[in-house]
């Protein structure tokens, strides 16, 4: 970081370690300092989004015409199974905690994270993790090809590389709950006096109540793969049919997880939508205390609308409308929310900045990704649409213009702040419009797909869904390449980019940029300032 | 800040503790999960567990029954002898229990031996006995009571028309006593 240099840095007086970070490899084999671990969780983020990202590139070329082209069915669901785990665990998850190390200490005025040893282990265990989970492909039998739901009883059944995935996921749920007790810690104790928890950033508040579901339902996915390694090796039947266990029963544990984790995966790119929105908008957030019980609202609700991942297995018709009107529910808070930012826009000075972009890119796409879940949630419609491309698109649209495009509009909107340094805005405006075409080319026509009846998971397919694949596959290269563009202009501008304004943001009014210069030094607020 | 910073760092461990039993508790939960779930199941009548797939014999003709009619008859012996299933329908190649009740009527103690008849007489190779009181002689002391199983079956090439059969036994004294 350059940010070593910075006059604010030696304020202090003494000459102690205070004045940098040691060099080379240690530093960050050894650093508690939240913001090298937020940037090593990005980096390793950005590694596995397009490590990812190359597996979906190879899913989309089989799938540009029917037949066989390129891998035989069992490679093809493996590539499936492990883009999906990827991109969860490796890509979107550590991502969010990336920004949370780096931003949340700054935004309450903390020095460092509560716990700052656990999080440098939080996220070494990430490495070993991801290093595990893909080299399933390389041992025999190949990376596993259940899903990356891990359903049994394929689960059951696969080779080594499903034990070596059991243990990544296990290692990757405890690097995820080490961060989650270090982020409830760090918000709920060390915030700077007068910081009231309804004066905190939108993503603190985000990421609190994102953390208190992290530690309430990793463990229940521990406890499911636990389940299923007992079943594989120690001769138990939790899911085994055949010693009188229920495969159905491991899919009510896991969408217990299940839900409430791709909860986990949107309610951080809700605060940082909620950050972005007012800085460009130049008006407070619009309905912040509503937004903040909206929140909690989502995060309590996904715990008894697990069912609506499983309307096909047989559960009474009371059950299913439970889950349905339960599902529906969540609109409610949602729309809360859409209306929210909305209302912060409206009559706003609006400027159009690459980050700006993304969220308001963000707020149309995500929006598009709640209806079609809401047609979803309806049990009568699920059960043709279920296990098909309509799922697949649904979820692309909230987790890939949701999820992804709020961590790259965050990039954008805090990498000034970061790095010293301005990204190049035309090169930013490029990669937002190319993502925009390229991920509606891409998924949009899924949506007819699932309609028409295509399975999800398969390598080939009938010929009246041929048209509609190619033009889904040349998005999908489009969406694909224009990402260098991002990862051309994040490198640039950290080696070589002009140097940012103090506030290059005129409407952003939280701490790291009211209180702190650009780049943020090492250390920061080591005095934590007081707040009217 | 006003807190002392080892006061932070004494709360910032109080609530990691607490943090890590909510986990642990949840790890249970998951675990809860497995009974819970049996007995959710169980309780709204949808248990998998309990659709009991029954080994089922490939050698019973199910499309098809035939009635068994019981009957019992002494040849001049004064033993009380009844069949305690009148009549019994099973399929051909079914697997049937039946019961025998005789009582030894006299003052002193008797062997007896059953002999089998049926009506038709035709139907006397269609029956397989794999157990039955008629195998050996029965000795009976005075006034004893004894309840006896025949275990059968109609084998499954048994002709259509065989729709009724009556199974007699009739005890006849054993001369010369047990044999």
């Amino acid at each position: 970081m350059s940010a070593i240099a910075h006059p604010h840095d030696h304020s202090h007086g003494e000459a102690h370690e205070h004045h940098g970070p040691p060099r080379g490899i240690t530093r960050w084999l050894y650093t508690t300092n939240h913001k090298d671990i937020g940037t090593m969780y990005l980096v390793f983020s950005c590694i596995m989004f397009f490590a990812g990202g190359s597996m979906a590139m190879m899913i989309r070329a089989e799938l540009f015409e029917p037949g066989l082209q390129l891998f035989n069915p069992q490679f093809f669901n493996s590539l499936t199974t492990i883009h999906g785990l990827v991109m969860i665990f490796g890509a979107i998850m550590p991502a969010f905690v990336g920004l949370a190390n780096w931003l949340i200490p700054m935004q309450i005025g903390a020095a460092d994270m509560a716990f700052p040893r656990l999080n440098n282990w939080s996220f070494w265990l990430l490495v070993p993790a991801s290093v595990l989970l893909i080299s399933g492909f390389f041992v025999p039998g190949g990376a596993i090809a259940s899903g990356w739901t891990l359903y049994p009883p394929l689960s059951i059944q696969q080779g080594i590389s499903m034990d070596m995935s059991i243990l990544a996921i296990h290692m990757m749920g405890a690097s995820s709950i080490m961060g989650s007790i270090n982020i409830i810690t760090t918000i709920l104790n060390m915030r700077a006096p007068g910081m009231t928890l309804m004066k905190m950033p939108m993503f603190v508040w985000a990421w609190l109540i994102t953390a208190y579901l992290l530690i309430a339902v990793m463990p229940v996915l521990a406890g499911a793969i636990t389940m299923l390694l007992f079943d594989r090796h120690f001769g138990t039947s939790f899911f085994n049919a055949a010693g009188g266990g229920d495969p159905t029963m491991f899919l009510h544990i896991f969408w217990f997880f299940g839900h409430p984790e791709v909860y986990i995966m949107i309610l951080p790119a809700f605060g940082i939508v909620s950050q972005i929105i007012p800085a460009f908008a130049r008006k407070p957030l619009f309905g912040y205390a509503s937004m903040v019980y909206a929140t909690a609202s989502i995060a309590i609700l996904s715990f008894i609308v697990w069912g609506h991942h499983m309307f096909t297995v047989g559960m009474p018709a009371a059950g299913n409308l439970f889950f349905m009107y339960a599902t529906i529910l969540i609109a409610v808070p949602t729309g809360v929310k859409v209306f929210n930012w909305i209302s912060t826009m409206w009559r706003g000075s609006m400027t159009f900045e690459t980050p700006m972009l993304f969220a308001i890119g963000f707020i149309f796409l995500f929006t598009i990704g709640g209806f079609s879940g809401l047609v979803l949630a309806l049990a009568p419609v699920d059960i043709t649409l279920h296990n098909t491309y309509y799922v697949v698109a649904h979820f692309h649209y909230v987790l890939v213009s949701g999820a992804l495009f709020a961590i790259i509009g965050a990039v954008y909107f805090w990498l000034p702040k970061w790095t010293g340094n301005m990204y190049n805005e035309t090169l930013g405006k490029w990669h937002f419009w190319l993502s925009m075409i390229g991920f509606n080319v891409l998924f949009f026509p899924q949506h007819f797909l699932g309609l028409a009846g295509m399975p999800r998971r398969i390598p080939d397919y009938a010929l009246q869904f041929a048209e509609w694949n190619m033009i889904s596959s040349i998005g999908a290269f489009i969406f694909g390449f224009t990402q260098l563009i991002f990862l051309y202009n994040v490198i640039t501008t950290i080696r070589s980019g002009k140097p940012a304004e103090q506030k290059p943001w005129e409407g952003a009014d939280s701490l790291e940029w009211t209180h702190l210069p650009t780049p943020a030094p090492y250390h920061t607020f080591e005095v934590q300032p007081v707040i009217k | 800040m006003s807190v002392p910073a080892n006061d932070v760092a004494l709360r910032n461990r109080d609530l990691m503790r607490k943090l890590l039993v909510v986990c642990g508790g949840m790890l249970a939960f998951a675990f809860a999960m497995v009974p819970m779930y049996r007995q959710i199941c169980d309780a709204i009548g949808i248990s998998q567990q309990r659709a009991v797939i029954a080994a089922t014999s490939t050698q019973v003709d199910t499309s098809r029954d035939i009635k068994v009619e019981l009957l019992a008859s002494t040849a001049g012996l004064p033993w009380k002898f009844e069949a305690l299933d009148r009549v019994v329908t099973l399929h051909p190649g079914e697997l049937h229990t039946v019961r025998y009740q005789v009582v030894n009527t006299l003052g002193r103690a008797v062997t007896a031996q059953a002999v089998m008849s049926t009506a038709p007489a035709l139907a006397m190779r269609y029956i397989e006995k794999q157990e039955c009181f008629c195998f050996k002689t029965q000795t009976l002391q005075p006034g004893e009571s004894r309840e006896m199983p025949v275990v059968f079956r109609v084998k499954r090439d048994a002709p259509a028309d065989l729709t009724t059969i009556s199974l007699s036994y009739s005890f006849m004294e054993a001369p010369g006593g047990a044999t």
